[in-house]
C-alpha cells in the first residue's frame, strides 16, 4: 500500500515541478509550485512526519504561494503574456543535480541501513526548539520583525 | 466481511467517514440557508421565504435546482482552467477542515495528532482558492474583490492563530480529542470546566469569534462583496452551480470555524452539567453550534458594516496585541496554580493591557478629517 502510494504522488509531484517548470503562462506556473508543495507535504504524511508536512502546506501553499502570486500580479505588466524557454537554467539544473548527488554518494555521516526512527512528536520539536536551538530561533524572529517593520516603512505615507 | 482484507476495510471506513460528513453538513447548509433568512427576516419585521412547502422548509430545495438548470458563463477572455478549479479547491478545503473536528464520543472523522494545525494549514489554501477566482476571471471587480478578501483573511489568521495558542499550550496538545477531554470535568459538579469560564478563555473566545467572522466574510466584514462598489468582488463573473459552491463553501467554512470554536473553548461534546451527560453526546455539540450559528445571524441582522481601514485597524492595533496578552494570561493562570488565584491574576493580566490599549487607541482626542490620497 505505502509503495503504490508513493508512486502515485512521486508522478504527481513530479508532474507538477515539471508544469512549474516549463508552463509558458507564469501565472500557472505559479499554481503548479503549489501544487508540487502539495505532493512533497504528502510524502511527509507517508513518512509519518505530519508536523513537518503540515508545516510546510502552512508555510509554502498558505504564505509562499500567496506571495509569489501577488509578486508575478505587482511586478510584471505583461502577466498573460507567454515567455521565452532559458536554456541556462536546464544546465544550472543539471550542475545543482550532479553536485547533490555527488555529496549524497560521498556522506559517510548517513548509515546504508535505514535506522528505526521513532515518531517525532510537536513536544519534542517544541522542546528542541525552546533550548538546543533558542538562539537561532531568536534570531529567526528579529530578522521577521525587521522585515515587518522595513515593509511598513517601505509603504507608509508621506506627511505633506 | 470477517476476513475482508486491510486495504478494503480502509477505503470503506474512510468512504463512510466522507458520506457521513458531507450528509450531514449539507443538510445543515441547506437548513441555515433558509432558516438565516428566517430569521433575518423576524429581526426586519417581515415574513421571509413562505411560499415553498411548510413554513418555506422546502426553500432550499428549489433554490438548488433552480441553481443546477442555470446556465453556466464563463467569460471568453477568462482563464478557463482556474476559472473551473477555484470554486473545487474552496469547497475541497472547506469539507477537509471539517473532517478534524470531534462531533461526539468517539466521533472525529479524520484523528490526527496535528488535527488544530491541520485544520489551519489546509485552511490557509482558501486564500489562494480565492485569488484564483479573482485572477482567473480576467475581470477588475473580482480582482479588486479577491484583494480584499486576502487582505483581510490574512491579517485576521494571525489573531485566530494565536488566541488558539492559549489552549494549546494549557492543554499541551495540539489533538482536538485531547482538548476536548481536557474540559470533561465539572466544579461541584455544576459548572463545567471549559475554556471559555477562565478569563484569558473568555478574551480568546471573543478574539477568535471575531476573527471567525472575518474569516467566514460575514457581516460586518463583507467588504468583499458589494452590490454597490465591487458587484459580488471575486464571485462576480461565477453564475450558476459554480456560485452555489462558492456559496456552499463559505457556509461550510463557517460551520467549520464555529465548530473548532466550540472545541477549543466551550467544552466541545461535553454537556453543560454533569447531570445532563445522559442525552447523546453529538446532540450536545450540535446544540452548541446552533448556538454560535445563531449568534453569526444574529450579528448579521444586528450590525452595519465597517470600512476596510477600519477593519485592518482593529486587526493589528487591537486583536493582536489582546491575543498575545491572552497567552501570557494563560501562562500566569497555569503557573499560579490553576484555581481561583490563577483565575484571578490572569483577569487582572487581561485587565491591565485591555486598558492600556483602550487609552493607548482612543482616537476621540487626536480626531482629525479624513484624509483621502487618491480619491481627490
Amino acid at each position: 500500500m505505502n509503495s503504490a502510494a508513493f508512486v502515485v504522488i512521486a508522478i504527481f509531484t513530479l508532474a507538477a515541478a515539471l508544469a512549474a517548470a516549463t508552463l509558458r503562462k507564469l501565472m500557472h506556473a505559479a499554481l503548479s509550485f503549489a501544487v508540487a508543495f502539495v505532493g512533497l507535504a504528502s510524502f511527509f504524511f507517508l513518512l509519518g512526519a505530519e508536523f513537518v508536512g503540515l508545516a510546510l502546506v502552512f508555510i509554502y501553499i498558505g504564505a509562499v504561494a500567496v506571495l509569489i502570486v501577488f509578486t508575478i500580479l505587482l511586478t510584471r505588466r505583461d502577466v498573460g503574456k507567454d515567455r521565452g524557454f532559458n536554456w541556462s537554467g536546464i544546465v544550472i539544473a543539471l550542475a545543482m543535480f550532479g553536485a547533490l548527488t555527488w555529496s549524497i554518494l560521498k556522506t559517510q555521516s548517513l548509515a546504508i541501513v535505514a535506522p528505526h526512527i521513532r515518531a517525532l512528536t510537536v513536544k519534542q520539536i517544541g522542546a528542541a526548539l525552546m533550548t538546543t536551538y533558542v538562539w537561532p530561533l531568536q534570531c529567526v524572529g528579529l530578522l521577521l520583525t525587521a522585515a515587518l517593520i522595513g515593509a511598513l516603512v517601505l509603504v507608509m505615507e508621506e506627511k505633506r | 466481511m470477517a476476513h475482508a482484507p486491510g486495504w478494503l476495510v480502509q477505503i470503506v471506513s474512510s468512504l463512510i467517514n466522507i458520506f457521513a460528513l458531507l450528509a450531514v453538513f449539507l443538510t445543515l447548509f441547506a437548513l441555515i440557508s433558509v432558516l438565516e433568512r428566517k430569521i433575518l427576516a423576524r429581526m426586519q419585521n417581515r415574513y421571509g421565504p413562505n411560499r415553498v412547502g411548510p413554513f418555506g422548509l422546502f426553500q432550499p430545495i428549489a433554490d438548488g435546482i433552480k441553481m443546477l438548470i442555470k446556465e453556466d458563463i464563463v467569460p471568453a477572455r477568462a482563464d478557463k482552467l482556474v476559472h473551473f478549479l477555484a470554486p473545487v479547491l474552496i469547497a475541497a478545503v472547506a469539507i477537509l477542515t471539517l473532517g478534524v473536528i470531534p462531533y461526539g464520543r468517539n466521533m472525529t472523522p479524520f484523528a490526527i495528532d496535528g488535527g488544530i494545525l491541520f485544520f489551519f494549514a489546509v485552511g490557509s489554501a482558501t486564500e489562494l482558492a480565492v485569488f484564483m477566482a479573482g485572477w482567473g476571471s480576467n475581470n477588475k471587480f473580482s480582482m479588486l474583490g479577491a484583494m480584499r478578501a486576502i487582505a483581510q483573511m490574512f491579517s485576521y489568521e494571525l489573531p485566530l492563530i494565536i488566541a488558539v495558542l492559549p489552549v494549546v499550550m494549557v492543554v499541551g496538545s495540539l489533538m482536538p480529542d485531547r482538548i476536548v477531554a481536557a474540559q470533561a470535568q465539572y466544579t461541584f459538579g455544576l459548572v463545567p470546566r471549559w475554556f471559555v469560564f477562565t478569563p484569558w478563555g473568555a478574551a480568546a473566545f471573543i478574539l477568535f469569534f471575531v476573527s471567525g467572522l472575518v474569516e467566514s466574510n460575514r457581516t460586518p466584514f463583507d467588504v468583499p462583496e458589494g452590490e454597490s462598489e465591487i458587484v459580488a468582488g471575486h464571485m462576480t463573473e461565477y453564475s450558476g452551480f459554480k456560485y452555489a459552491t462558492f456559496f456552499m463553501a463559505e457556509y461550510l467554512g463557517m460551520f467549520a470555524i464555529s465548530g473548532l470554536g466550540v472545541t477549543l473553548f466551550l467544552g466541545g461534546w461535553h454537556a453543560p452539567a454533569g447531570a445532563l451527560e445522559f442525552l447523546p453526546s453529538y446532540v450536545w455539540f450540535f446544540a452548541k453550534l446552533s448556538a454560535l450559528l445563531f449568534v453569526y445571524i444574529w450579528v448579521r441582522g444586528t450590525l452595519p458594516r465597517t470600512r476596510i481601514d477600519q477593519i485592518m485597524n482593529l486587526a493589528w492595533k487591537f486583536m493582536l496585541p489582546m491575543a498575545f496578552a491572552c497567552v501570557i494570561a494563560a501562562a500566569v493562570w497555569h503557573y499560579a496554580g490553576r484555581g481561583l488565584r490563577g483565575w484571578l491574576w490572569s483577569l487582572v493580566v487581561i485587565a491591565i493591557v485591555y486598558t492600556l490599549l483602550s487609552i493607548l487607541l482612543d482616537t476621540r482626542r487626536k480626531f482629525a478629517p479624513r484624509v483621502y490620497r487618491f480619491a481627490e
